[in-house]
């Protein structure tokens, strides 16, 4: 059976919801399905469950907490990736703090969905950011799933967390299907990386719609007899350090793809790792957006300040060409 | 509850408060304290009003709330002091006390935070079939945060058994509520259709009975209630302001706002040999808590960030 991605996250929810009762889903327009996210679920468990918000992120970011204080596993749907900045406070300095200023006396099990993560074509400055790398920075659980079996899941997995769980659904994944039979669909672990494709010259590190771009430019570069290996680590925070250090001491060269901006973002914490912890033939090479980039509106622009498959071959290139 | 009763935990915060402040100036509290004298009667009066079942969210300025909701005073010096006996194991402090076996969910240092936390927590409470009330309190100065002002929207709108609880002692830290509010302070609340009410908040009696009103309407499933407590912050906004000598209000001023005392208030309905009685009483246990207190191990450093994930992953 075909499943996209969209359909794998709309379909971790519904379960979660039929599964246990203290799971609900909270945000705006998702009675209505804008995202289609949360298409049907609203006639299949009604107004307690799905509850449409007014437009008050930062109220009811909090309101998860507290509800989730109470014994509750709020799911909230942010339908677009900058209103995160909005409510930074309210996961950041609120829901992830609780446990540790409480002494451990209680838990926030929120998880904070975002169905179109980084750039959505024409969406332009404020809609197009993708800020996995700050919630990494402070210590948020985090995850940017690449296909729609660890789209499935991921948020089933982050549902589940005792702690808060911030889900990025990059836009550029949200239109991939994978042939998936539905009774193999399973919670996969946070801070458990996987292997997309083997191989033994080059590590490609890659997270979310980029892993697809990986996977083209290993097929391109496998006619030039250069092998590939794609590690698309899931979750950005834990980082599967043992599972990259695996597969670079098999290639010993290692590039990643971020589309993070460039200073203190994700792929900086890789080649960090790298550097105190591996053992390399070449220097790592790293491609990301620029420094301080804001998504310009017209396509041509925006492309140009993305991460994409050229940067990234030339990369592999760099790192393989160097000793 | 009695006025006898009412009368204790005045007492009780205010002298707490005044050994606490003893405590930063030998150093045995870290970082200094936001001393909540001047405004115990707000906490007694509300706290009395509540039901072992129900929930509260409280402030920066939180002592005197967490002493009325019935934490055991020794574990609250504990934790100012940064011990491990204290109520959140000396990771909290004095802005962030919680004890979750009643019903505290943690005092919050970022102003306005707490109303919508407050919020969630009596519309999951209820929910789960529960018949939880949640009090929230904070001071004018939150009147002007966007998200507590959201909260009474969803509040409003979704009828939670929540009684915000406005602590108005005239300063958000150094900014008068005169410069600082347009309008009035229960207008904004009452512009949610939620009923708001000015009382006054030196007397006890009178801050019980409103909040036994707003109790009864949230219990009755008639949502949420607004609660404007005058009242006056007798010392300074937080003990730095000791030696800052900060020149926001005038002596004068200080003088007048001081002459409505809540301890006073509420010891003159008292027999002086009841009043005596409760005093040694506030004076015994309070020695006892700080003795325990200052006995009490400090944490390891080892374990600094101990409990700061509920499922830890790998972390490194």
């Amino acid at each position: 059976m075909k499943l996209s991605y969209l359909k794998a996250l709309n379909r971790a929810l519904g379960d979660e919801l039929a599964v246990d009762p203290s799971v609900f889903l909270l945000g705006e327009d998702i009675r209505a399905a804008a995202s289609n996210v949360t298409a049907g679920l609203y006639e299949r468990f009604g107004s307690d469950r799905v509850l449409d918000t007014p437009l008050s992120e930062q109220a009811f970011t909090n309101f998860a907490t507290g509800a989730a204080l109470a014994g509750l596993r709020p799911v909230i749907e942010f339908q677009i990736p900058s209103l995160l900045f909005l409510v930074f406070e309210q996961i950041v300095n609120q829901a992830h703090k609780f446990s540790l200023m409480t002494g451990g006396q209680c838990k926030v099990p929120v998880t904070y969905v975002v169905p179109g993560s980084g750039s959505r074509t024409g969406w332009a400055g404020q809609h197009s950011d993708h800020p996995y790398s700050l919630f990494a920075h402070v210590g948020v659980k985090t995850v940017v799933p690449a296909t729609p079996s660890d789209a499935y899941g991921l948020l089933v997995s982050a549902i589940r967390d005792d702690d808060p769980v911030v889900v990025f659904a990059p836009s550029g994944a949200l239109g991939v299907r994978d042939d998936v039979d539905f009774s193999t669909l399973a919670p996969v672990p946070l801070g458990v990386g996987r292997i997309a494709r083997a191989g033994t010259d080059v590590t490609v590190v890659a997270l979310g719609h980029l892993v697809h771009d990986a996977l083209a430019a290993a097929d391109e570069l496998s006619s030039l007899g250069i092998s590939i290996e794609v590690f698309d680590p899931r979750t950005v925070y834990p980082l599967d350090v043992d599972g990259l250090a695996e597969s670079v001491a098999k290639t010993r060269r290692l590039v990643v793809i971020d589309d993070s901006n460039r200073t203190s973002g994700f792929a900086a914490e890789v080649l960090a790792v790298a550097a105190e912890r591996f053992d390399l033939d070449a220097p790592p090479r790293r491609v990301t957006r620029p420094d301080g980039a804001v998504l310009p509106f017209a396509l041509a622009l925006d492309r140009a300040v993305q991460p994409g498959r050229d940067q990234l071959v030339t990369a592999i290139h760099a790192v393989l060409e160097e000793r | 509850m009695t006025s006898q009763d009412l009368y204790r935990t005045v007492r009780l915060i205010r002298r707490f408060e005044e050994r606490a402040i003893d405590f930063v100036r030998s150093g045995e509290i870290d970082g200094g304290i936001h001393p909540y004298i001047g405004q115990e009667a707000i906490a007694a009066g509300v706290c009395a009003a509540l039901g072992p079942s129900d929930v509260i969210t409280s402030t920066h300025r939180g002592h005197g709330h967490v002493l009325a909701r019935g934490v055991n005073p020794a574990r609250l010096f504990a934790e100012l002091m940064g011990r491990e006996s204290g109520l959140n194991k000396g990771r909290g402090g004095s802005m962030h006390a919680a004890d979750f076996s009643l019903g505290i969910l943690g005092a919050n240092a970022i102003v306005g935070a707490a109303g919508s936390i407050a919020t969630g927590a009596a519309w999951a409470a209820r929910r789960q079939g529960r018949d939880t009330v949640a009090a929230t309190f904070f001071g004018d100065g939150a009147m002007n945060e966007g998200m507590l002002l959201e909260a009474f929207n969803l509040a409003a709108l979704w009828q939670v058994p929540v009684i915000f609880v406005c602590e108005n002692n005239g300063y958000a830290t150094t900014m008068p509520v005169e410069s600082a509010v347009a309008g009035s302070v229960t207008a904004r609340a009452q512009a949610f259709g939620i009923p708001g009410f000015t009382i006054d908040g030196q007397d006890p009696e009178k801050v019980l009975a409103a909040t036994k009103s707003a109790v009864g309407r949230a219990r009755s499933g008639k949502g949420p209630t607004f609660l404007e407590c005058t009242t006056y912050r007798f010392d300074a906004h937080h003990t730095f302001e000791h030696r800052a000598r900060l020149t926001y209000r005038t002596t004068e001023e200080v003088s007048a706002g001081r002459s409505r005392d809540p301890v006073e208030i509420q010891g003159a309905r008292l027999t002086a040999v009841d009043r005596a009685d409760v005093d040694a009483e506030v004076e015994a246990l309070l020695d006892a808590a700080a003795g325990i207190a200052l006995g009490s191990a400090h944490p390891d450093p080892a374990a600094a960030l101990a409990y700061l994930y509920a499922s830890p992953e790998v972390m490194r």
